[in-house]
């Protein structure tokens, strides 16, 4: 891993000079907002019902009524947005020629794909900590379950950097970030729908699929349920994916 | 120090390079010579580790290109063609990012950065955005990032291109400095630029090395005969050029094209004329102005070797 730190400070440099880094936090954030007040808003009002109706008080819950709903609401904007973050990290290399510097200079490439990757994953932590603030407003006017809004943001966490991972691995396919980012979305958005199949595939298949779709490891989480598998399955992800990652840029170095 | 063993590179059915074999001592300063697309950034980025060579090996300081990548790439410093930077940074952030990825250690970090800003001169800028600079600046952060952590072998690809001739001669001035503790690879199309600089000259064409040799060595082996430029104050009259015809070992008399009075004596390469010209001349009344011997130029040199390889090839084929 020799230059892993010079690497990880120089990506952070870069990622936060380039205005595509703001322009998804932006987005994101005004996204998270809109549905965290909406999740909220439709709360106040089923609680105004409530007040005059005690059988409805009783199924009130918030982390039923806003919590779990915006966290899942999140991981599908972060689905958007995920590979427009990664898209430039090894496309932009090759486009602009410094790849040749990267290459030339004493580093070895696991430190190169450690670095990108652990400083996108960075930026992805800086833009979920910036929705913190929601949840403290949330915790002063009532009392969220803090295990949940925990086991959620780590859920929220590890799905993301199951995403980043692939949009790394799909950035050091090609020059052209547009193809990058159209190839993460793609292949995501794949993972995404394969736990859709149980209508047309027997029951034994869509178990496997069901195991194999990014969302369905999600679930667990938002309920406040820290399960090992879904904790093992991104994780399993996320090295699979990096492990592309190094086999495709390493290749640079044999092929002819 | 660098050791290039019959380097020979395809890019799928087109050949980059073929069989391309040099070496090149301690504190050596080498050109490489040769038109576009002639195989030199190919051969250099083979051996700055950048691609692999398709068959053949490269060592530099006795390791391996393919094997000792990591070794190899901490022993050199590497200006790619056309620069390429991360024109997001600063040049100091920059160059802090190259010096810390080289090894540099943390406390000696500034001063190196600072070395090498002083080398480049590039104190003015030193706290710009790279993407905001002049060509020319950049050319000199390349320059830069090559020398950080004085790396006992640079390769530069075109150092000079693109630049005004000030900065050319800045350029030249810099890497006519670090002659000596440096062993100094250099590309060029530029031929004159590659006879100040270098102490031998390297030319490739289509892929194949075809001369390999000092400046003036090419110049001698190559001029088959020699010219004398002579200028009279008035019109050449055909009778005095008919007898210079007539002197042994004329090949041939011309008139040149920019000044009436003037015409170009070959001479077989073998026996020096002037004098005889100048007494003829003399003794039929004329006056003459002036009376040099041409030597070939590196640009005749190499439009030579360039046009007798294509004219070998047409025959062979």
């Amino acid at each position: 891993m020799k230059g892993f730190v010079s690497l990880y400070r120089k990506e952070l440099h870069c990622l936060f000079a380039s205005p595509i880094f703001y322009v998804v936090a932006f987005t994101f954030l005004i996204i998270a907002g809109y549905f965290f007040y909406s999740n909220v808003a439709y709360y106040n009002i089923v609680s105004f019902q409530a007040s005059q109706n005690p059988f409805a008080l009783k199924q009130l819950n918030l982390t039923e009524m806003v919590l779990r709903p915006y966290f899942l609401n999140l991981s599908v904007v972060l689905l958007f947005l995920a590979p427009i973050l990664t898209m430039r990290l090894y496309a932009e290399e090759k486009k602009t020629g410094t790849i040749e510097l990267l290459f030339t200079y004493p580093l070895s490439d696991q430190a190169s794909v450690a670095a990108k990757f652990s400083a996108v994953v960075s930026a992805y932590v800086v833009i979920l900590a910036a929705t913190l603030p929601g949840i403290i407003f949330l915790h002063v006017l009532s009392e969220p379950n803090w295990k949940v809004v925990l086991s959620g943001y780590l859920g929220l966490f590890l799905m993301g950097t199951a995403f980043l991972a692939l949009g790394l691995f799909t950035s050091s396919l090609t020059q052209n970030q547009i193809i990058a980012a159209v190839l993460s979305f793609g292949l995501l958005l794949m993972f995404w729908v394969i736990g859709w199949t149980r209508s047309f595939v027997g029951e034994e298949f869509y178990r496997f699929f069901q195991y194999l779709s990014l969302p369905s490891h999600l679930d667990s989480f938002t309920k406040g349920v820290l399960d090992s598998r879904d904790i093992v399955y991104y994780l399993l992800f996320v090295l699979f994916f990096l492990f592309l990652t190094l086999r495709q840029v390493e290749s640079h170095r044999w092929r002819g | 120090m660098i050791h290039a063993e019959g380097l020979t590179k395809y890019y799928g059915s087109l050949t980059g390079i073929e069989g391309v074999t040099f070496h090149v001592g301690q504190g050596e300063v080498v050109g490489f010579l040769g038109p576009n697309g002639a195989g030199k950034s190919t051969t250099m980025r083979i051996l700055t580790c950048y691609m692999p060579p398709s068959f053949g090996s490269a060592t530099i300081d006795g390791l391996d290109c393919f094997e000792q990548s990591l070794q190899v790439r901490s022993r050199i410093g590497y200006l790619p063609e056309n620069v390429p930077l991360y024109t997001d940074l600063s040049v100091r952030r920059f160059l802090k990012f190259v010096a810390s990825a080289k090894g540099v250690d943390a406390r000696k970090l500034k001063g190196e950065i600072d070395r090498v800003v002083a080398v480049c001169g590039l104190d003015k800028v030193a706290g710009r955005i790279i993407g905001h600079l002049s060509k020319g600046y950049r050319q000199r952060v390349g320059l830069a990032q090559a020398l950080v952590n004085n790396p006992p072998v640079l390769v530069l690809d075109e150092p000079t291109i693109g630049l005004d001739p000030t900065q050319i001669i800045e350029i030249r001035k810099l890497i006519k400095d670090l002659r000596g503790e440096h062993t100094i690879l250099l590309s060029s199309h530029i031929l004159p630029e590659v006879a100040q600089i270098c102490q031998r000259v390297i030319i490739i064409n289509g892929g194949r090395i075809i001369a390999t040799d000092t400046p003036a060595n090419l110049t001698h082996q190559l001029q088959k005969s020699a010219l004398v430029s002579v200028a009279l104050a008035g019109e050449a009259s055909p009778a005095l050029m008919g007898a210079l015809h007539d002197l042994p070992g004329v090949v041939s008399v011309k008139r040149a094209n920019d000044h009436q009075g003037r015409f170009i004596v070959e001479t077989d390469h073998t026996s020096d004329l002037r004098p005889q010209i100048a007494k003829m001349i003399v003794e039929r009344g004329e006056s003459l102005l002036e009376l040099k011997l041409m030597g070939l130029s590196l640009e005749d040199i190499f439009m030579q070797l360039v046009t007798e390889e294509k004219v070998q090839e047409e025959n062979s084929s």
